[in-house]
């Protein structure tokens, strides 16, 4: 007590000084501190807006770089024919087929799964020890190498369930590898739809299910499909998976007859002219050019989806 | 007794993991009437307000001892179907939660659910439902917009639409016009004068002047036990605790 009536007494002394003299020393050091805070803040803005540039500028570079090199490449024939003369001339119309056929065959497995588990994991289930295993496998599979979940395909789906080097293979791979994006994206979804539709669904008499399915997943959509944007994205360029499980060098056909069959696919098709062909000096536009059209296919397949997305968003909105 | 309750609870206490939120609360609720639940925050009214449709349930660590009966039916009762519970004991909540979708989907929510097919129905039971919460002429042309480009006191009306349209026996209120101007709130009040011909209502306030308003019954809660209920009017003019006055005449909480 003695102490805090000191305080207050020396306050109320001072106190004078203090409106009296205008400028007490917080103040004093604040105003001379405030150039250099103002110059600090900027800096780190500046590295900030650095930093987000950089990476719109990376995807330019790619880009430019690969219609600089592999526009030449391009044509009607090139789109739409078979490779011929030992793959340095004709086109690569079956790698095209079969890249989306191998895609859309991912995403056929992994986004039912994908939901589902998400809807488990974020609507079902209790917390506890077996949640918290469960969301630890997920968040390694996302970390397990390409190359590693190419090998199992081909131990498990190729070998152990007697699919063979096939679509339905590859599919089934690229789909186990997608997964956990897959999952991520719509947990992430789902979170954001606010507990107060879920409460509003249920005082109704809605079941739990009913909640889920009339409420929350069409509200979740959007972001759900942004999950499998990247999904479809990084499925359809992914070599590794491929390379044991569903893709092959060269094949007669132009397109699969049977979900059994190989199929040709642009990464690995890349991958063999580069690296594995007689010719790889002189299949090098055609190198670019494939290049080009896996990327022009897969920023295509997003724009789509995203066109779809704000599409979805705006319908609910209004 | 001699009269007929719609609902009551006997020696309700609720937990919260550890924590006890409700203490032995004994309170009965007659048909048709209003009642009117005040007390500080935290003291446990909104607690108490949703055991009545068994909202808790959602708390994964929540427990309740005692009985609430509905019409003489044990409503925490294993055999009790909690679905159809929520059906017979609606809800409208704090904040309007509108579904993103629209008006007439909004109200036409609550008979899907429930198995309701015939369009026709729907379509004249929406507009009913619409016209009970006097939203029917703001809406009328717009049934097909979204029901989020209302305006709150609009979409907490719609709320009370979409609980109505499931014919409710008893209809619970947690701080209904908390979000909503004094104009919004005004229109609810009238609302509920309106709708206690035909509902049970239990409607949770911070506002006494709301309670004293709107309100035949009032109970009033502190720490989790309920202190004093009775006939709004001698509640507020002739509170028989010393408590209770000075909860009202603002001493504290």
């Amino acid at each position: 007590m003695d102490a805090a009536s000191q305080y207050i007494k020396d306050e109320s002394e001072t106190g004078m000084s203090l409106s009296l003299n205008g400028e007490t020393e917080i103040r004093k050091t604040a105003a001379a501190l405030r150039n250099r805070r103002k110059r600090i803040q900027k800096f780190f803005f500046t590295l900030f807006r650095i930093a987000a540039l950089i990476n719109g500028a990376a995807l330019f570079v790619i880009i430019f770089f690969m219609v600089k090199n592999g526009i030449g490449a391009i044509n009607w024939t090139f789109l739409t024919e078979v490779p011929t003369d030992s793959m340095t001339k004709g086109g690569i119309f079956p790698c095209i087929v079969g890249t989306l056929c191998l895609s859309i065959g991912a995403i056929l497995v992994a986004l039912p799964i994908g939901m589902a588990s998400a809807v488990y994991l974020n609507e079902y289930a209790r917390p506890g020890r077996m949640l918290r295993i469960i969301r630890l496998g997920i968040s390694n599979l996302a970390g397990v190498p390409s190359v590693v979940f190419g090998l199992f395909g081909l131990a498990f789906f190729v070998v152990y369930l007697k699919m063979g080097v096939s679509i339905l293979a590859g599919a089934l791979t690229l789909g186990a590898m997608t997964l956990p994006v897959i999952i991520g994206a719509t947990e992430e979804a789902l979170k954001t739809v606010p507990n107060t539709y879920r409460e509003a669904s249920l005082a109704l008499g809605a079941t739990k299910w009913q909640t889920i399915y009339r409420v929350i997943l069409p509200t979740a959509l959007p972001g759900t499909l942004t999950g499998a944007i990247l999904g479809l994205s990084r499925a359809a360029g992914e070599t590794a998976p491929i390379m044991f499980t569903a893709a092959v060098f060269f094949t007669p056909e132009k397109c699969p007859s049977s979900i059994l069959h190989k199929v040709m696919a642009l990464p690995y098709h890349i991958y063999v002219l580069a690296t594995a062909g007689t010719e790889i000096e002189a299949t090098r536009p055609l190198q670019y050019g494939t290049a080009l059209v896996l990327i022009a296919l897969v920023l295509g397949m997003n724009l789509l989806a995203i066109v779809w997305r704000s599409r979805l968003r705006k319908r609910m909105r209004q | 007794m001699g009269e007929t309750l719609k609902i009551s609870s006997k020696h309700l206490n609720f937990y919260y993991g550890d924590f006890q939120a409700l203490y032995d609360v004994s309170l009965d609720f007659k048909p048709c009437q209003v009642t009117s639940l005040i007390g500080p925050s935290g003291c446990g009214k909104s607690t108490y307000l949703r055991c009545l449709n068994r909202m808790n349930d959602l708390i994964p660590i929540s427990r309740v001892q005692g009985k609430i009966l509905l019409d003489n039916e044990d409503i925490y009762d294993m055999s009790l179907d909690v679905v159809s519970l929520r059906r017979r004991v609606g809800m409208v909540f704090q904040k309007p939660n509108p579904f993103p979708k629209t008006i007439f989907e909004n109200i036409a929510y609550g008979m899907r659910v429930n198995g309701i097919k015939d369009k026709a129905f729907i379509a004249r039971r929406v507009e009913e439902s619409l016209k009970q919460a006097a939203l029917w002429e703001e809406v009328r042309d717009r049934l097909h917009e979204s029901a989020l480009g209302l305006s709150g006191g609009q979409q907490q009306r719609l709320c009370i639409a979409r609980a109505l349209a499931v014919e409710p026996e008893v209809l619970l209120m947690d701080e209904p016009c908390s979000a909503l101007d004094p104009i919004a709130t005004q229109k609810i009040e009238e609302l509920i004068y309106e709708l206690k011909k035909n509902y049970t209502i239990i409607i949770v306030t911070h506002s006494m002047q709301q309670a004293a308003r709107v309100s035949d019954m009032t109970a009033f809660f502190y720490i989790g036990k309920l202190i004093e209920v009775g006939e709004t009017d001698s509640l507020f003019t002739r509170p028989k605790l010393k408590q209770t006055e000075d909860y009202i005449t603002g001493r504290f909480g």
